[in-house]
């Protein structure tokens, strides 16, 4: 009799533990605890999973990453390039059923760009005219290039011709927010029971540090194909965690897994497994400053050469992770990225390569390269850096390995302290000069201070080409400066990776790793 | 007594404004600032940041600003939760550490002061053995290690816990965190109680009770259980100290939005408001939960007094 007791208590805890299946709440762990939801106050990338699914710019995200009429039904683009003229869709409400007019956008371009806002990600939007100095204080906003027409007509006049300014407004820097109730609220405009939103879904409840509750917005324009009631944010910072409350049924969807978990989960869980190429670079920086050993562009060749990209990918990081080539990522918009000469060559003749330009640089077993390479702590900056210092042994290098918290690190390299230093960059938005510009003179990304008057000149001409199709080959070209100086070394490019259930249909891969919930829905 | 506890609080804040100071100026004096990462910001950006924080006074201005407000209570705002004040997210986050830390004490207490007590009343029996094994492994093998091993294990194989999150406190959330957070102190307190048992069992007071021919049960608990415990009081406030400690990690790992996973975020992200707020505020718990057990320790030791002093 105990026996059977205890066994049917142990069972009615088993089921009361099991989360209630509700096909209409989809629960998603995002990677961190929004700092905001204010779209003027936050730069990280999972506040996007949440602000994007209340929100919706001009122009918004597809299943598939590409962008389409959000809140603008149609657009004009003036013939030099630099006037936008955007008509709203008539059916657009805010969460309370007020329309959203293109004062609203007015409103929203003038807060993030006031200095008093002190909004971090605000660079982005400094294609607008006198955006830059509207917001260091020197104009204005009233000089700011965004004026509403009338409350369905909005237009957006820029510096100049910018390619990518469209795929721009998807982002949560060019979101609408509701003036009439930020008015009324001011700051806290944004917390639970005060927002107004008008994305597919509006904010319930957030729970600091636990759950963010959202619930499908009745006055959104394509609330009929929106399949989802709500969708259930946990902020889990710890990706073991997340992948145990996967594992557990508790979340549906965890937008990254460990990385060492990496064979175990294509073993048992492998329809849940999503891996992709992602707009992101991870490369090491060579300090060219006066009185390093990497200011000679030979020293950089020879170790670029020595890096065996694969056993990088395949063996240390083994999540299908792609070797790097060139700066810019594969698969950028309207790009073709060129790739070192070397690519071609076996690793023994890189090798031999690498020890003659070495030796022509004046380094040989008198007089060993000695090179400080550093890197933020984490335990797979860690491996590669050992790997690549065991890959410049046979060259003679003598490394010595610093590591220092991110904050330390970034702050150090930038003055200039490191020969080599890890880096990474992950792009603003999917346009190749986004991470070009990461190597023209005096830009303060340009951690190992690149210098080329080549590479400068061709990326204004490119800035000032409306030519898609010519842009893109002034920029190509300019990359390919780069890596004939081996500005850089070029490791490997990101990959997302994301847990599934399989449960869900109208999940796509994309490169931005840009998934919005409208698109998600159970099978039924 | 009343009057000690007085003269004790008053102690408190020289020994709180020298702490606070300590840590707002090593926090300054650390390389790297709250807006330094993967992403360099423009510089009229940055300033516009610096000074809305007021970050681009001089330190010791900042320091005094800093001083002012704490005096009316006001903890600043968070430069990374830009959404919450550090006094908001404090007030949300310190119930939940509070519970758990509290049950785990709890915890720690029942469970190791019986397995102490038993040890050392079977001293050398398999069952000492088996006791101060287990404590052993207890204190070895620490709790990052024993948390995602307990959620594996209850969570995901036999799936009668919840793998994480905390659910308003639901007991079933509890479980799992609060056995973690306390193993370690189990081990330690059931350590400890068998020594100070075995010391006392062997006194002249504890002789003189078994010579009286009082049954042994009396002689323990009546005679011997109290003076045992002495150290394990004492062990109290580094007990809790540990348990708040050990929470950042806990925390952590089954996503609980207590208080404790600031501690080391804070600090890393250079939330320069939020590392101050959690210093000021541990500084004051730990005082206070020193103050407790000393006044507990009088209590329990009738050679204790404080009233005269």
């Amino acid at each position: 009799m105990l026996k059977t007791r205890f066994l049917l208590s142990s069972m009615a805890l088993a089921l009361s533990v099991a989360a209630p299946l509700q096909a209409d709440t989809l629960r998603l762990a995002i990677m961190g605890e929004p700092a905001s939801l204010d779209p003027h106050k936050i730069s990280g990338t999972w506040e996007n999973d949440v602000v994007g699914d209340l929100f919706e710019g001009l122009v918004t995200e597809a299943a598939d990453g590409s962008r389409i009429p959000g809140v603008a039904e149609s657009w004009e683009i003036s013939d030099d390039g630099t006037v936008y003229t955007f008509t709203l869709r008539e059916d657009a409400k805010w969460s309370d059923g007020e329309p959203v007019t293109a004062e609203d956008f007015v409103f929203a371009f003038q807060r993030i760009l006031a200095p008093a806002t002190a909004a971090d990600y605000a660079y982005l939007l400094y294609p607008i005219k006198n955006a830059e100095a509207v917001y260091a204080g020197d104009a204005e906003t009233s000089t700011l290039g965004v004026e509403a027409l009338d409350a369905s007509t909005l237009q957006i006049t820029l510096e100049r011709s910018t390619p990518y300014f469209l795929d721009q407004l998807s982002h949560y820097t060019a979101y609408p927010v509701p003036s009439h109730t930020v008015e009324t609220y001011g700051d806290d405009w944004s917390r639970p029971g005060n927002m107004v939103s008008n994305g597919a879904f509006q904010l319930e409840e957030w729970q600091s540090q636990t759950r963010i509750t959202a619930s499908r917005n009745p006055y959104f324009h394509d609330v009929d194909n929106v399949a989802l009631e709500e969708v259930v944010y946990y902020p889990i910072e710890e990706r073991n965690t997340a992948l145990n409350r996967f594992r557990a049924g508790e979340i549906d969807i965890a937008r990254e897994f460990p990385t060492q978990r990496y064979d175990w989960l294509m073993e048992n869980l492998p329809e849940a497994v999503q891996v992709a190429p992602y707009l992101g670079i991870y490369y090491y920086a060579f300090n060219t400053r006066d009185g390093h050993a990497t200011a000679d562009s030979r020293v950089r060749e020879a170790l670029s050469l020595a890096v065996r990209r694969e056993v990088i990918t395949d063996q240390i990081l083994g999540t299908g992770e792609v070797p790097a080539y060139s700066f810019v990522p594969p698969n950028v918009s309207h790009y073709e990225a060129p790739t070192v000469s070397f690519e071609e060559l076996s690793q023994d003749e890189r090798l031999e390569r690498a020890q003659e330009l070495l030796q022509e640089a004046g380094y040989g077993p008198d007089n060993p390269l000695e090179l400080m390479l550093r890197y933020n702590t984490s335990e797979d900056h860690r491996k590669v850096a050992i790997a690549i210092a065991a890959m410049w042994k046979p060259l003679g290098v003598e490394v010595e390995l610093y590591n220092s918290e991110v904050a330390v690190h970034y702050s150090d390299i930038r003055q200039g302290n490191f020969d080599v230093a890890r880096a990474g960059w992950i792009g603003d938005y999917n346009d190749a000069q986004n991470f070009l510009s990461l190597l023209e003179s005096g830009v303060s990304n340009n951690y190992g201070a690149y210098s080329s008057d080549e590479f400068d000149a061709l990326m204004s001409e490119a800035a000032n080409t409306q030519d898609m199709d010519a842009r893109a080959e002034l920029m190509a070209e300019a990359e390919a400066i780069a890596l004939e100086d081996s500005a850089t070394l070029p490791i490997y490019y990101y990959v997302s990776r994301n847990l599934v259930s399989p449960d869900l249909d109208g999940w796509e891969t994309n490169i931005e790793d840009i998934h919005r919930s409208r698109w998600i829905h159970f099978d039924d | 007594m009343l009057s000690y506890t007085f003269k004790r609080l008053l102690q408190a804040i020289p020994t709180l404004w020298i702490v606070i100071t300590l840590s707002f100026f090593l926090m300054h004096l650390a390389p790297g600032g709250p807006f330094d990462g993967e992403r360099q910001l423009p510089p009229e950006i940055e300033a516009n940041l610096m000074a809305s924080y007021g970050l681009d006074k001089p330190v010791w201005e900042q320091y005094l600003t800093y001083m002012g407000n704490l005096l009316q209570g006001d903890l600043g705002p968070s430069f990374k939760y830009k959404d919450f004040s550090v006094t908001e997210l404090v007030a949300q986050g310190f119930p939940v550490s509070l519970e758990l830390g509290l049950w785990a004490i709890a915890l720690a207490l029942l469970a190791g002061i019986p397995m102490g007590v038993i040890a050392a009343l079977k001293r050398n029996s398999t069952v000492d053995y088996m006791v101060m094994g287990s404590a052993l492994a207890g204190v070895a093998i620490p709790n990052f290690v024993i948390a995602p091993l307990l959620a594996l294990v209850f969570g995901v194989f036999l799936a009668w816990l919840p793998v994480g999150g905390w659910n308003d406190g639901h007991w079933k959330n509890m479980i799992l965190p609060v056995v973690a957070l306390s193993i370690q102190q189990i081990a330690y307190i059931a350590r400890m109680m068998r020594a100070s048992m075995i010391e006392v069992l062997g006194s002249h007071f504890v002789r003189t009770a078994r010579a009286k021919g009082l049954s042994e049960s009396a002689v323990i608990f009546r005679h011997a259980l109290r003076p045992a415990m002495l150290p394990v009081v004492s062990y109290l406030g580094p007990a809790i100290a540990g348990i708040i400690t050990g929470s950042v990690v806990i925390e952590q790992i089954f996503g609980i939005p207590g208080i404790g996973r600031y501690f080391v975020q804070a600090a890393l992200n250079r939330d320069y408001t939020l590392v101050m707020g959690t210093v000021v505020f541990y500084g004051g718990l730990i005082v206070l939960f020193n103050l407790i057990v000393d006044l507990l320790y009088s209590a329990l030791d009738p050679q204790i007094r404080y009233d005269n002093e």
